[in-house]
């Protein structure tokens, strides 16, 4: 089959390789009818998380349909011929954080739990084309990948929603959700977004629904504010303004109430002295982070306000402001995405009609093209927000 | 302790070549005395008796026991005899002069040796000590259950290969040590009760001497039931060897983590949970670098055993 592989720091390339088998006896191999690239791709792809091998498939967001299922799977659950969407992080079901619905820290997928225990004290659950470190699983970014736990895992759909409309389920919808989630939004609030990507979208769009009186986008490419701009939100150019007093402005001197980091480890900075800084110390290995999104949120957040992060940090980060975020009472949050428990809600939302997850599609390649695909994504270039790929 | 003297070949050829020196300073103190080139007065007839009693008590202890010590005793014998010769080198009448020397030398090129087999063999009996633990959302007669049915512990015991239940208490384990080597041994369980606890140790005659206890208790606040490995063995090669080995990345203590988690994996999954990046499951650690995270070709499928 066809997948897009790593090959070396931000050289991607789809080539041939075998089909995948059932592994485990709860396995299921799913012939992928969409799969899309991700921010957090991008870490992968310049090397800023570890352990990524020569040839790895690349993707964790995707769908398609069942031809095979191993012999321990449930058939009640999941047969051949049914259509699914496949959650990020996978899932045994039967560990503790499991069942208190705590998926993506799973105690039990990731082969390589020690590797993971090192860098961050307690590992993590195993994730599709995620690197070693999260349990060398093949990505879906091919025409077929395998699924483990797949009667758990995957969400059954209909066939009276596109693909379109379901594939961010995988992730990136679910992610934007639990953003604001964690927020425990209140009527009045305002809640500011760091990030104006597909996943800071999805905050936007979740704050919005779970009852946010303004939603603020923060970021510096026009047509990612635009996007924000056309669905109703608020924006700030951080290159334009200063974040911390226009926000001051916007929210009548307060601050706002809740802060959403939908930026992570790679994020830029207006100041050309303060990204140097950083840029210089992660190129030192001294820091491997870059926090500047992070920084702003908490320094940003009103008195006992709450920041949630779900911009992906892989290591360390430097001048993280722990005396404001002390002394002013701020709650902080974060998580990897625990899909499985959004799924099915956000189903209906999508299909009464209360999220469309469309709207942040900006680009559809064939599979083969994926390596452009990153390019646009990575440069920011042609206005590209989202890439769907098709096999 | 001490296991690796009982076949050992340079032990036992140092007690025969403690026997054959032995034997003619005793019986014969006058000519060996004379062959060496030092003058048969009486102090050095005795000295000559004295050495010969020596070799012969080192024989028998090199003979029939496996303890370094003997090992040790013929290092300090190789020290005195060094300082008599070296004495009677310097005092010296000039009558056989050569001879004194050639002894001297084969002396110090024994010492060489007796240095090196105690070395090698004290340091091999060094302990090594592991306590791990994990959780797993079993009550404890499961856990208990699973970890008795011996025969499974292969499954997620990356070092272990085989055990077979031999008997009601007794049992036969064959693992890959560093390096490849393969280690047998027999062991008997020493504690048993359902539920709770389960330890065993290795019988005589063990290549690595070892003994473990595993304990099942519930946790609390009903979050399943906590299972407390302890492990005592000798690691081959000693602390040298340990050292060695934590340089390729088989580190014990980790090895023991890895190993509970998979016995947790089997214990609410019911089987070792494998990606394609570690497709042998149980063999994760030792995969790196792994093979791509992209499915096998059929040729690599025999990885997964």
């Amino acid at each position: 089959m066809k997948a897009n592989c790593w090959i070396s720091r931000n050289t991607v390339r789809v080539e041939n390789v075998p089909d995948p088998s059932i592994l485990n006896r709860r396995d299921a191999i799913v012939k992928i009818t969409s799969t899309a690239i991700c921010g957090s791709d991008l870490h992968l792809l310049d090397g800023y998380v570890p352990t990524m091998q020569k040839g790895d498939i690349m993707g964790h967001e995707f769908m398609g349909e069942v031809i095979e299922v191993g012999p321990g799977v449930d058939r009640e659950k999941l047969a051949v011929g049914d259509r699914v969407v496949v959650p990020f992080p996978i899932a045994c079901g039967a560990c503790a954080a499991c069942r208190a619905q705590l998926y993506s820290v799973c105690e039990n997928t990731n082969p390589n739990a020690g590797l993971a225990e090192k860098l961050f004290g307690h590992p993590t659950a195993g994730i599709f084309g995620y690197s070693h470190l999260t349990g060398g699983f093949a990505g879906g970014q091919a025409e077929y990948a395998r699924v483990p736990f797949a009667d758990i895992n995957p969400l059954k759909v209909d066939d009276d929603l596109t693909d379109e409309q379901v594939l961010f389920l995988s992730d990136i919808l679910p992610t934007g959700y639990m953003g604001a989630e964690m927020c425990d939004i209140t009527p009045g609030d305002v809640v500011a977004v760091w990030g104006a990507g597909p996943v800071g979208q999805f905050a936007m769009d979740s704050a919005r629904v779970l009852g946010a009186a303004k939603v603020i986008a923060i970021d510096k490419e026009p047509y990612r504010l635009q996007m924000a701009e056309r669905a109703g939100y608020t924006t700030l150019n951080f290159e334009d303004v200063d974040v911390r007093s226009a926000l001051l402005e916007l929210t009548g001197g307060r601050g706002p109430d809740k802060c959403i980091d939908a930026v992570g480890m790679e994020s830029t900075h207006g100041s050309a002295p303060i990204y140097a800084y950083d840029r210089a110390k992660q190129a030192a290995r001294m820091e491997s982070d870059r926090p500047f999104a992070l920084r702003q949120a908490v320094t940003s957040c009103r008195n006992g306000g709450v920041v949630s992060v779900i911009g992906v940090y892989g290591g360390f980060v430097d001048k993280f402001p722990a005396g404001s975020w002390m002394n002013r009472s701020i709650t902080m949050r974060t998580g990897q995405c625990h899909v499985q428990r959004y799924m099915k809600p956000l189903l209906e939302r999508i299909r009464r009609g209360e999220l469309d997850p469309t709207r942040v599609i900006t680009h559809r390649l064939p599979l083969g093209q994926a390596p452009h695909g990153y390019d646009i994504f990575k440069h920011k270039q042609d206005n590209c927000e989202k890439v769907v790929l098709t096999p | 302790m001490g296991n690796t003297t009982r076949r050992d070949g340079l032990a036992r050829g140092l007690g025969w070549v403690s026997l054959a020196l032995g034997v003619p300073p005793t019986l014969a103190p006058g000519g060996f005395a004379k062959a060496l080139g030092i003058g048969d007065a009486p102090r050095h007839r005795a000295a000559t008796i004295f050495v010969g009693v020596r070799e012969l008590a080192a024989a028998a202890g090199l003979l029939s026991t496996t303890s370094p010590v003997w090992l040790w005793a013929r290092v300090g014998g190789d020290v005195m005899d060094l300082g008599m010769l070296g004495r009677a080198l310097k005092n010296h009448d000039g009558r056989g002069a050569g001879r004194t020397a050639a002894a001297l030398a084969a002396v110090a090129g024994i010492t060489g040796v007796d240095v090196y087999a105690a070395a090698t063999r004290s340091r091999s009996t060094s302990d090594t000590k592991l306590t791990a633990a994990t959780t797993v959302m079993k009550s404890p007669q499961e856990a208990y259950d699973l970890w008795r049915r011996l025969d499974n512990l292969p499954d997620f015991m990356a070092h272990l290969d085989d055990v077979r239940s031999t008997g009601p208490r007794s049992s036969h384990w064959r693992a890959t040590a560093p390096f490849g080597r393969t280690v047998e041994w027999d062991a008997e369980i020493t504690a048993d009760v359902p539920g709770e606890r389960l330890a065993w140790r290795s019988l005589d005659g063990a290549d690595i001497q070892n003994e473990g206890e595993v304990r099942f208790v519930p946790a609390p606040g009903d979050r399943g039931t906590e299972v407390h490995v302890k492990l005592r063995f000798t690691v081959p090669g000693g602390k040298l060897g340990e050292t060695v080995a934590r340089y390729f990345g088989e580190h014990p203590g980790q090895q023991l983590d890895d190993d509970l988690r998979r016995f947790k994996q089997v214990a609410e999954t019911g089987e070792v949970v494998r990606s394609e990046g570690a497709p042998g499951g149980k063999w994760a650690r030792r995969e790196f670098p792994q093979h791509p995270a992209r499915p096998l070709a059929d040729n690599e499928k025999a990885m997964v055993s």
